[in-house]
């Protein structure tokens, strides 16, 4: 079948506003940079904030609105961290991009300022050599280029880049903005979702609205246009909260057995452990009747157990680990033994 | 033919575990398009029998016809060129492989694989079909650059080629890569859907089953389908008309590791360590997984523990297994492992016994 037929694009592309002004629940990001936009005058620029905020799409419709579809092209570089980035690129592509002078053709009603954008996706994973020798770049061809950096975490960005730029913070979003815009979405797709499902949806996505999009179009063409609350958890690899409920039932019962024939079975159930930590996570932060002082053993050991998890420990192991060391603090049995 | 093969399901209609999984994906056979998609779940849970089921029904019988290669890439990274020889399971219309096998070259195997695949694009007569299909095995094995490099090819050739990824725990996935495919958690089959397919083997074999008989080879088989097949088969051959109490017997590395758990729960001692690590030796050269090892032994010596000591005594066996993943001498986290259990169980004992 062809590519590009429109079912296989992804909605997240396809609903991807193109106007500064359409990005959402950024009142104050949008409100600056619609003043710049006016006086086509630019800082160089630092997006920061969660994923699935909005700051890709910022970018991308800034540069589109100051220079339109026909000089995109040649005025914009988009290189994100799946692109060699090394120090090498910054030396070269970006060096020799940033040098070349450009005209201020106005072309079509758009502005076109007489200076290029160098858009840095993912910013925070480049090395720190790569960081450095941009900062002699930046300042050298400042007069016919811009950057635009893009990362979520701020402090990952070496103090002089972030001192050169305007910074923009890109806060989650809440949930009505999230239900209104995943409403216009299946509205033009012709989805239907109840309220339910609507809730469940902004609760695993977490304000990440690319996520909430993309379980939509997942369980959309795997369950048809009807999507129930089931349908997305399943389609999101959430874990039903039951399962959740159940493993600390086991850990309250006390007995060590019980908890080993839970985890088990999660593990047999094909979870994935790192998500189960960080579902178990919320519900013993939002247990009543369990003291602070045993809520603060538990999340050190959930804490412990994610990073060896990142590490490639086995998931079995850890999560037994978890489960023996949350019956420990429950039942206030001191960590090692004492004969 | 092994039963495990013989009697696997060809098609999605006939699939009996995971019958509603398996209606999702004929949709995708219906529409003869599907997203990137990414199957996990624990081993022997049929996650391969789906996605073969699924590839043959949306081309046909052509994916049968499989040849393996070996094949060699030429990479040329910039600064230097090698050669990569990787094998892989091939059809007109699927390529079947194992990137991990490459080591820390894994990012170039899916870098260069899929360009090439990408360049060679099938033409099917009425235009359809028009893309390949990668299968991926272990992807959870990849090293973080490969799944990064991955997620740019992803998108990159997805005109041309569309990947099915396979792996047992998809936190180790990154979240990028997963958020880019169709996810289809394949949970292990319950012990009563086990007893149902091997009710459905033996009635295919023709054999008399006793009572209670599929259901001892299904707690035995620990939610692993295709072990329990395996047991099964091994029974069958074992003899023949089954008789009414018969149990498959164990597999000889779990014998040996339970054997280990008995010395090492019978005499504590420097001496019994050094006894110890030749065992460990042996399992080790005989390619068993370190961590299978070490769960297997947890496992026997939890049965004969107090529950004071099984919390400890788990809490070691993850800090071992999470070194042993850290370091690269397995042996020398297991052999750490037994002597912390031994200095536990000992003073366990003098505290209880004087």
């Amino acid at each position: 079948m062809a590519p590009l037929v429109p079912s296989s694009q992804p909605w997240v592309e396809k609903y991807r506003p193109r106007q500064v002004k359409d990005v959402a629940h950024q009142e104050e990001v949008v409100r600056v940079l619609t003043n710049t936009l006016e006086t086509a005058d630019l800082p160089h620029m630092l997006f920061y904030g969660p994923p699935g905020t909005g700051k890709t799409t910022t970018a991308l419709a800034i540069a589109y609105q100051l220079y339109g579809p026909e000089l995109y092209k040649s005025r914009v570089l988009e290189l994100n961290a799946s692109d060699e980035r090394g120090i090498n690129v910054v030396r070269t592509k970006i060096k020799d991009f940033a040098a070349v002078a450009v005209g201020s053709a106005r072309k079509g009603g758009y502005p076109c300022p007489p200076y290029k954008i160098i858009i840095l996706d993912e910013a925070d994973s480049m090395t720190e050599d790569a960081q450095n020798a941009l900062r002699r770049t930046m300042e050298t061809y400042s007069k016919v280029t811009r950057f635009f950096f893009i990362c979520n975490y701020i402090s990952r960005i070496i103090e002089p880049l972030a001192s050169r730029c305007a910074k923009f913070r890109f806060k989650p979003l809440s949930e009505d903005v999230m239900s209104n815009r995943i409403l216009h979405i299946c509205n033009e797709e012709g989805l239907t979702l109840d309220a339910q499902a609507l809730s469940t949806l902004s609760a695993i996505s977490q304000g990440d609205l690319r996520r909430a999009i993309t379980y939509l179009q997942s369980a959309a063409r795997l369950f048809g246009s009807s999507i129930s609350s089931s349908d997305l958890i399943s389609v999101s690899g959430a874990i039903p909260e039951d399962i959740v409920k159940s493993l600390l039932v086991a850990c309250k019962s006390g007995e060590f057995d019980v908890a080993n024939k839970e985890v088990s079975n999660i593990i047999a159930d094909g979870y994935p452990v790192s998500q189960l930590l960080s579902q178990f996570l919320d519900v013993i932060v939002n247990a009543d009747d369990i003291p602070d002082e045993h809520k603060a053993r538990i999340c050190r050991k959930l804490g412990e157990a994610d990073k060896c998890l990142v590490d490639g420990a086995d998931e079995y192991l850890q999560l037994l680990d978890m489960a023996s060391e949350t019956i420990r603090a429950l039942f206030n049995i001191p960590q090692g033994l004492v004969f | 033919m092994l039963w495990v093969d013989k009697h696997r399901p060809k098609t999605l209609d006939k699939v009996i575990v995971h019958e509603q999984v398996a209606q999702n994906l004929k949709k995708f056979v219906a529409e003869q398009d599907c997203p990137h998609l990414l199957f996990y779940g624990p081993p022997g849970s049929g996650k391969k029998t789906l996605i073969m089921a699924l590839i043959k029904q949306m081309f046909g019988a052509g994916v049968e016809k499989v040849k393996m290669e070996n094949k060699t890439w030429k990479i040329d990274t910039g600064t230097r060129t090698f050669d990569l020889e990787l094998a892989m399971l091939s059809s007109s219309h699927h390529v079947e492989m194992n990137p991990s096998d490459a080591g820390f070259q894994d990012r170039y195997v899916v870098q260069e694989v899929i360009k090439e695949m990408a360049k060679s694009r099938p033409i099917d007569a009425k235009g359809k079909r028009a893309f390949k299909v990668l299968v991926l095995n272990e992807v959870d094995k990849l090293s973080r650059e490969a799944q990064h490099s991955l997620r740019r090819t992803m998108e990159k050739y997805s005109a041309s080629c569309r990947l099915i990824l396979c792996c047992n725990s998809s936190s180790k996935v990154t979240e990028a890569v997963r958020s880019r495919c169709l996810n289809v958690r394949v949970n292990a089959p319950t012990e009563d859907q086990i007893v149902q397919v091997l009710e459905f083997i033996g009635k295919k074999e023709n054999l008399q089953l006793p009572f209670g008989f599929a259901a001892r080879i299904a707690a035995q088989s620990n939610r692993n389908l295709r072990r329990a097949i395996l047991f099964f088969e091994t029974c069958k051959v074992q003899q023949y008309p089954f008789s009414a109490n018969q149990v498959a017997p164990p597999l000889d590395w779990e014998q040996y590791v339970s054997e280990i758990a008995t010395e090492i729960l019978s005499e504590q001692s420097p001496k019994r360590l050094y006894s110890v690590r030749q065992k460990f030796y042996e399992l080790l050269v005989n390619c068993i997984p370190p961590e299978s090892i070490l769960k297997k032994l947890l496992t026997e010596l939890m049965k004969k523990l107090d529950s004071d000591l099984k919390h400890e005594v788990c809490h070691w066996a993850a800090h071992y297994e999470h070194k042993m993943r850290l370091g690269s001498k397995a042996i020398f986290h297991l052999e750490a492992f037994v002597a912390k259990f031994m200095s536990i169980y000992k003073e366990f004992l003098c505290a209880a016994f004087g």
